[in-house]
């Protein structure tokens, strides 16, 4: 709790230098790792590590705007692939329909998010735990069956076909599977940096204040309702970018981008990786698509195997793995500390 | 949309009849699998997120009962009672390790065993559609009702389901178990304080719950077909049911359940492809103005 009353407030002067000097630390981390992502078609040739990553991205961005929800701020949506498959849809039919460019088709589809995010955030954030779980819930239904039954728009249960054009900008061709590649890195990295900013400045302090302890916050005059709304609106920003790299990965769009089942993967892939860390639900996608292609190669009952392995999280663990992690380093950290 | 065959519809005394009928079997058999989701929500304070898994292994136990025997009456016991006994050991060796625990633990044990249940049920049964077909004591001339088709099974459906409701009612009104239920869903810490096994009360709530969500399997199964997954639609719709009713509320279930009915049976005349979206839409509409639900009192 103490790092909790660290607010944007006038007495925190010590750790307004930290953070800086922390943001410096992020930016170099990023950047090295992107230059390792960037050099793995050099130095592997083999497309279906590409493809993996590409996925990686698309679900490691998804994911990781949603634990700014679950995680940091207590707000449990089970609808947030909502925003994933409307970003999916909406860039998939603006390269489709509109004959844009593909920037100017992503800062449109971004816009379309964020005016949904913000309607259905502002009727959401006011209920509480499972209701808001439910009505995020039926969000993400509603928006389903929109696609489902505007067969004229969005192909129905087909889903968008016929490919997405991919015209070169900026000297950039995503029809080359490389440049799509590093394309892909590009924006996750980015994403990445982006929200940890948001989860380190004061405003994520403040969310982690509202998850703790929701009255209090809103003692000291913070405006709670804003402050989830924000993160809501922010949140479904990045998940839309991630639903983006998945129209392009497979060239269209499908109505399962947009059913519930992708907001339960993404719920799931935060309980695997854990989150209480910045980077758990990263950890957590990269371990939930290993599980996910091992366990459909090996076995046509892939739901028990899923299944075991979730209960053995939930109930064996009882953290993700990146928590779990942190906590064994601690202990050990600790302990070296006592012999020495 | 097809607003001409809704409105035409509602002009003729046949049409109404018939798609009222339809509607209240989509109701009841909601009721049945919402009343136990909202009794276990009640209760416990576990969202069973695998409640529909149970309406799935009802239907199956009542095609192996019925194969078995030829008695649909059987059929509905092996349902119910099977369902219970599977939801007993469920409530006892997993639900009960996750009691106060946070919400998304709970929801994950539970969204585990629909993927365990679901592929079970693949492994016993086969992963193809499966068909009871109608019980013979039922293959008769429909009955007309002012103009409208009204198949006699339907009538025992909604007997059933009615039945179902005034006992639990009654039993939850007036019986001494009902009281005790009422008291620990209120305190549970009292009521063990005051001698009463709480654990014992939490399994067996439980288990009623998936009885009645098997006995809805049951029922289900001669008018609808079989397959790994069925649950989910019906658990999904079950939610919007309690959801709508106000959690922990037995006439909002009832309520719930015949309101969403209707919706989906009227709705599919005038909207055939956005019938899910009308519930939904209700569903938020509902919300918006009332966030407890109908019936709710408790600000969860």
């Amino acid at each position: 709790m103490s790092e909790l009353n660290v607010e944007n407030r006038a007495g925190a002067a010590p750790f307004v230098t930290r953070p800086r000097r922390a943001a410096y630390t992020d930016i170099v981390f990023a950047i090295i790792g992107f230059a390792i992502l960037a050099a793995l078609p050099f130095l592997f040739d083999s497309k279906a590590l590409l493809d993996f990553v590409i996925r990686c991205s698309a679900f490691g961005l998804f994911a990781t705007s949603l634990n700014l929800l679950v995680g940091y701020t207590g707000l449990i949506s089970f609808g947030h692939g909502m925003f994933f498959g409307l970003g999916a849809y909406g860039f998939g039919l603006l390269m489709q329909r509109a004959n844009v460019s593909i920037p100017l088709a992503m800062v449109c589809t971004l816009a379309i998010t964020a005016v949904a995010a913000v309607v259905i955030g502002a009727i959401c954030v006011r209920l509480k735990e499972i209701y808001f779980a439910f009505v995020t819930l039926a969000f993400q239904m509603l928006i389903h069956s929109v696609i489902l039954s505007w067969q004229s728009l969005t192909g129905g249960d087909q889903g968008l076909r016929g490919g997405i054009k991919r015209p070169v900008f900026w000297g950039i061709d995503l029809t080359n599977h490389v440049q799509l590649y590093i394309f892909s890195c590009a924006l996750l990295v980015i994403g990445l940096l982006l929200m940890r900013q948001i989860a380190q400045s004061p405003f994520g302090y403040t969310l982690r204040m509202i998850r703790d302890n929701a009255t209090r916050a809103s003692f000291i005059g913070i405006n709670v309702w804003r402050a989830k709304l924000t993160v809501f609106v922010l949140a479904a920003l990045f998940a839309s970018v991630g639903g983006m790299i998945m129209s392009l990965f497979v060239s269209g769009a499908y109505p399962e981008f947009a059913y519930w089942t992708i907001s339960g993967e993404g719920i799931f892939i935060n309980m695997l990786g854990g989150v209480t860390t910045f980077l758990g639900p990263m950890v957590g996608t990269v371990l939930l698509l290993i599980l996910n292609d091992t366990a459909t190669r090996l076995t046509e009952h892939y739901g028990i195997v899923l299944g075991v392995v979730i209960l053995f999280f939930a109930l064996g663990l009882r953290k993700g793995l990146m928590d779990f992690a942190v906590d064994w380093y601690r202990a050990w950290r600790d302990k070296a500390k006592e012999q020495s | 949309m097809d607003l001409d065959a809704l409105i035409g519809c509602l002009g003729s005394s046949a049409c109404v009849v018939t798609q009222t009928t339809s509607g209240l079997i989509i109701g009841m058999l909601l009721f049945l699998v919402a009343v136990g989701l909202t009794l276990i929500f009640g209760v416990l304070k576990i969202v069973n997120f695998s409640h529909g898994a149970f309406y799935m292994f009802g239907a199956y136990f009542a095609l192996t009962g019925y194969q078995l025997t030829g008695s649909f009456v059987v059929a509905l016991l092996f349902g119910a009672i099977g369902a219970a006994i599977i939801g007993l050991i469920f409530e006892r060796v997993f639900i009960s390790r996750v009691y106060g625990r946070d919400v998304l633990m709970q929801l994950l044990v539970c969204y585990a065993f629909v993927l365990i249940f679901d592929d079970s049920v693949k492994l016993i049964w086969g992963a193809e559609f499966k068909s009871m077909g109608m019980p013979a004591a039922f293959q008769v001339p429909p009955w007309f009702i002012a103009g409208g088709v009204v198949p006699p099974f339907y009538i025992l459906l909604i007997s059933v389901a009615l039945v179902v409701a005034a006992l639990l009612g009654i039993g939850l009104a007036r019986s001494r178990l009902g009281k005790v239920i009422r008291a620990a869903a209120h305190n549970p810490d009292m009521v063990s304080a005051l001698g009463i096994n709480t654990a014992m009360i939490y399994g067996s709530v439980f288990a009623l719950g998936c009885a009645l969500a098997g006995l809805a399997g049951a029922l289900a199964a001669p008018v609808r077909s079989m397959t790994p997954g069925m649950g989910f639609s019906v658990l999904i719709e079950s939610f919007i049911v309690t959801v709508i009713g106000g959690m922990g509320s037995i006439l909002g279930a009832l309520i719930g359940a015949l309101l969403i009915g209707l919706i989906r049976s009227f709705g599919s005349l005038g909207f055939p492809l956005f019938t899910d979206g009308l519930m939904y839409l209700f569903m938020v509409i509902v919300l918006v103005a009332r966030p407890t639900g109908l019936f709710g009192k408790d600000v969860a």
